[in-house]
């Protein structure tokens, strides 16, 4: 049997000459030769794209196919440690998709746009509440994105004090972002170790820190899901030597009226509107990365603020020491649509039932799996822990990669593992407050059940995952003889 | 530096409440009950959910309610942005002749269906890529299909939008060339070349522009100040103000001096009919995917493009999808090509990037497919010939005339004989929204009217246009 033949076909192995899979009217305009619009044959394309010929019921069973290939929220537990996977309400979407906000133009008048700017006006307001900082942008397309704009309005507040600083400072257990970030930034790397107890080392970060850093960039709760217990004392080391202090924001799960960063010292942040917030992943994006920042900052804040006279909202680009533009028009609106109506229907009381609930669901769960799995931080966790596999790969050959792939096989999505970098065979996982004991209970279940078989039958780990649309894929050979597009046979 | 006074949120009328701690009232959204919670905390072995924050030190907590307005149920939630949304005016409520980046497409009824459909909208980025073969497969679908519209090698599988893909592409051709100037010309978006400015500030990239000559970039303009130093020629094709460009002489000049020849593309669908920047000797490709298939959304999400020659692909900055073989020998498909990446350079990436606009990628994919080899070319033609149908009308008009020769897309810039603002707000009365006044951006143009005509403009909606503009 032709091997090829149990593929499942990419879309362009679906197209027969002839099919159309769209209707549009006839030109209503009169047809005139090309030349005399001005357009000559060396402007044009000398054949069309090769886009697939299907038609519309070949397109919608195709991609619905697809779409059963795929795990998401919506069809079961998606415990990512640090992407705070939990529950997109519904109700966002249809918010989002009201004409009045998915067809309205970026460049209206600004007297056509004043339900969306109240929008963007009132979420900066309720975020800069949350957060405790004194203003809020929402330029920024994503964390990473945040993180950029962050940075550059703190280069830009040295520049504007007459410094220059040259350096940065993150923890061993930072998101990768943060150290690209830095390097965009123009800024030199220095990376401090974490102490025995998960925290960011007081000592070497005190013997890092000098008049040539411009920030500390630091995750809180951390990346091992750990409050930074001397929060305080990390605060007065980095700005008693002058510099900032950056939250990357991608864990304020944990935190909702309960602490909030601007009470900690933060001088600036960006907050995963796509995490926290609740806005779809969608596979990778679009997200939304508000970021906020204390009054000495917000002149820097990127083009456009919206302002409010009156009753009035306006966009304001008259802000001369901004660090200026860092997309185009105005960020990712339609995930701010999305974040605000689920502030509003939260409420004060229902953010601080998401941070208790979260971080009740992670202690329990942490409670039940640490027998079984090495915990190299034991301490109260926040909305995550991080576990290790290396128990499971000394004594079984079993690592914590096999143990991911063989989670897939029992209907849930794996963990985030091999982050953090300073925990061997990383396990980690991030409940949220959107799921059930039950579900929990039956993923800790299998858990309990793959360190089972890994002492038992090590093969049917190592060989996972068994359940899922293909079998374990060959990473290698993708990297070394990529095939990034599809062309047809020769 | 003045201290911002703190935001009154009794300010807003409908926010005038503080909302009671709800504590112990069972929200939706939030499954556990308390009587689950008090198993749950006995097996952690605390008494209360409280003991669960003690590493948090006294000085930092929270000691009041956050100030925020109090909860709104679904149905008061959803009158509350109906309310917002009915006060702003979109394209559904006026018709559009506006531009500029951001373009009023139909979006098949298929698109989004699929698109938003709970298994995409609601996955992460495909971390396990045995379980994620939906979105993967998409991705893959995607990069192939931009490539067969731009003609060129490898796409990435997206970026923020087309601000940021141009301004991550001269950091990538200042890494592929090791040279430190781009030169850009000003018909390029100026909110790109803002964008530029912006990410290449502190990393010595300087930037260098070129004035349009009459609403194109001058061959020779960019002859003048072309040098050894140059890492890119950046261009928009169409360019900002919809016409053509000198593309392939661009092209050709750059590549004599060992620069590339980066192209913006904000409105792909001219790709359907013009000839693809792959063809005309582009090396790298930015632009903005909004017309294939996202809507308008304020600006926002919008898909980054981003596409190069088959020989720069590791300088990519960005998530690429390739194919590959399960144990079995099936194929499937994997993020590949990882070490370009953040998460394992860190600070030796080629970018940040990590969350980018997969699910509008996504929408893309489903867009040009349903669209198809035929359909894209007939929408493209739709666009040209429509947009040449009013061009021509509005020009005839007593005191309107064009303001740039050459051929163009679908866009064109009209030189008014009153403001172009006031000419809008005129045009607003009878239901119209009109195009884009360019002196924002270009002061000598203050009297110059950016006007955009797709294939959703109908031969009575543009002579309606015209009669109005002729009243006036």
């Amino acid at each position: 049997m032709n091997r090829r033949a149990r593929d499942f076909p990419v879309v362009f192995e679906l197209s027969v000459p002839g099919r159309v899979g769209s209707s549009y009217p006839d030109l209503d305009v009169p047809e005139r030769p090309l030349a005399e619009l001005g357009i000559l044959p060396q402007d044009l394309r000398e054949t069309p794209p090769e886009l697939p010929e299907v038609s519309e019921p070949d397109v919608v069973r195709h991609y619905t196919r697809l779409s059963h290939r795929n795990f998401s929220i919506d069809e079961g537990f998606y415990p990512l440690g640090s992407c705070t996977m939990k529950y997109n309400p519904k109700i966002h979407e249809d918010v989002a998709r009201l004409s009045g906000f998915a067809r309205l133009h970026p460049y209206a008048a600004e007297d056509h746009v004043q339900g969306a700017l109240h929008v963007l006006w009132e979420l900066e307001r309720l975020l800069a509440e949350v957060s405790g900082m004194d203003r809020v942008t929402f330029q920024p397309a994503a964390g990473a994105h945040g993180e950029l704009t962050g940075l550059l309005m703190v280069r830009a507040y040295f520049e504007s004090r007459g410094e220059r600083r040259t350096k940065v400072i993150v923890p061993d257990s930072a998101h990768g972002t943060n150290p690209a970030t830095a390097s965009m930034v123009g800024y030199q790397v220095v990376t401090v170790k974490s102490d025995a107890r998960g925290n960011i080392d007081a000592g070497a970060l005190r013997a890092a820190m000098d008049d040539s850093v411009a920030a500390l960039m630091l995750t809180n709760p951390n990346t091992l899901g750990l409050f930074e217990e001397h929060i305080t004392g990390v605060e007065a080391i980095v700005h008693g030597r002058g510099g900032q202090m950056y939250l990357d924001g991608a864990n304020f799960n944990a935190m909702l009226g309960v602490t909030r960063p601007g009470d900690q010292g933060f001088d600036v942040m960006h907050m995963n509107l796509h995490k926290t917030f609740t806005t779809p992943h969608g596979g990778g994006g679009p997200g939304a990365g508000a970021v906020g920042v204390k009054a000495h900052l917000a002149p820097f804040l990127p083009l456009p603020t919206v302002e409010r006279d009156g009753d009035r909202y306006r966009l304001e680009y008259d802000r001369p020491q901004s660090i200026g533009k860092i997309r185009a028009f105005y960020g990712n609106f339609g995930n701010l649509v999305r974040a605000y109506a689920y502030l509003r229907s939260m409420g004060a009381g229902g953010l601080r039932q998401i941070a208790e609930t979260a971080v009740l669901n992670a202690n329990y769960m942490l409670a039940r799996l640490r027998g079984a799995f090495e915990l190299p931080y034991d301490r109260l966790c926040k909305h995550e822990f991080v576990l290790s596999g290396s128990r499971q790969k000394k004594r079984y050959g079993v690592t914590t990669k096999d143990m991911a792939k063989r989670i897939l096989d029992y209907g849930f999505h794996a963990p985030t593992i091999y982050f953090p970098l300073i925990v061997d065979e990383a396990i980690m996982i991030e409940p949220t407050e959107t799921e059930s004991k039950r579900t929990m209970d039956e993923f800790i279940d299998a858990m309990l059940a793959i360190d089972a078989e890994a002492r038992d039958n090590a093969d049917v780990v190592k060989t996972a995952p068994h359940a899922t649309p293909v079998t374990r894929l060959d990473e290698v050979r993708a990297a070394r003889h990529p095939d990034l597009r599809w062309k047809p046979p020769q | 530096m003045t201290a911002r006074r703190k935001p009154a949120l009794s300010e807003a009328p409908e926010t005038t409440r503080v909302a009671p701690a709800s504590a112990g009232r069972q929200h939706k959204y939030i499954p556990v009950t308390d009587a689950e919670r008090a198993e749950m905390l006995a097996v952690i072995g605390v008494d209360s959910v409280d003991a669960l924050f003690a590493d948090i030190p006294s000085a930092v907590r929270l000691d009041r309610p956050l100030n925020l307005p109090p909860a709104l149920s679904d149905p008061e939630l959803m009158a509350h942005l109906k309310r917002l949304a009915e006060r702003n005016v979109d394209c559904d409520r006026a018709t559009c002749f506006l531009g500029a980046g951001a373009y009023d497409h139909y979006v098949p009824s298929v698109v989004w269906h699929l698109a938003g459909r709970g298994e995409f909208l609601t996955a992460y980025t495909p971390y396990q890529a045995e379980l994620m073969q939906g979105e993967l497969q998409a991705g893959y679908e995607y990069q192939s299909m931009l490539c067969e519209l731009t003609g060129m090698d490898v796409a990435n599988a997206s970026m923020y939008d087309g601000a940021s893909a141009t301004a991550e592409a001269a950091v990538m051709a200042r890494d592929v060339t090791k040279r430190d100037e781009v030169i850009v010309s000003t018909a390029v978006h100026p909110e790109y070349r803002e964008v530029l400015r912006t990410y290449t500030a502190p990393l010595g990239l300087d930037i260098v522009e070129v004035p349009h000559r009459g609403g194109s970039t001058a061959v020779e303009g960019v002859a003048d100040i072309l040098s050894d130093r140059t890492a890119a020629v950046i261009i928009q094709h169409p360019n900002f103000f919809g016409g053509l460009e000198r593309a392939d002489a661009l092209a050709a000049l750059a590549h004599e001096r060992g620069a590339l020849l980066l192209c913006a593309v904000a409105e792909p669908l001219s790709l359907g009919i013009l000839k693809p920047p792959g063809a005309w000797g582009a090396d790298i490709v930015a632009g903005e995917g909004q017309p294939l298939g996202n809507n308008l959304n304020f600006g926002g999400p919008y898909l980054g493009m981003l596409a190069t020659r088959q020989e720069f692909v590791r300088r990519m900055p960005g998530r690429l999808v390739g194919a590959t073989v399960d144990t079995d020998g099936r194929r499937g498909f994997v993020l590949t090509l990882q070490t370009r990446e953040q998460h394992i350079r860190r600070e030796k990436a080629t970018s940040n990037v990590c969350t980018n606009e997969a699910l509008l990628a996504l929408a893309a994919a489903v867009y040009m497919a349903v669209l198809g080899k035929q359909g894209f070319r007939t929408v493209a033609e739709l666009n040209l010939r429509k947009a040449a149908y009013a061009k021509e009308a509005i020009t005839a008009l007593p005191g309107y005339r064009l303001a740039f020769e050459g051929p163009t897309f679908n866009e064109f810039v009209v030189k008014t004989p009153r403001a172009p603002e006031e000419i809008n707000r005129r045009l607003a009365e009878h239901g119209i929204l009109g195009g884009a006044p360019l002196g924002r951006w270009y002061p000598e143009l203050a009297d110059c009217w950016l006007l955009c005509v797709t294939e959703q403009r109908t031969r009575p909606e543009i002579d309606r246009l015209v009669s109005l503009l002729g009243d006036l």
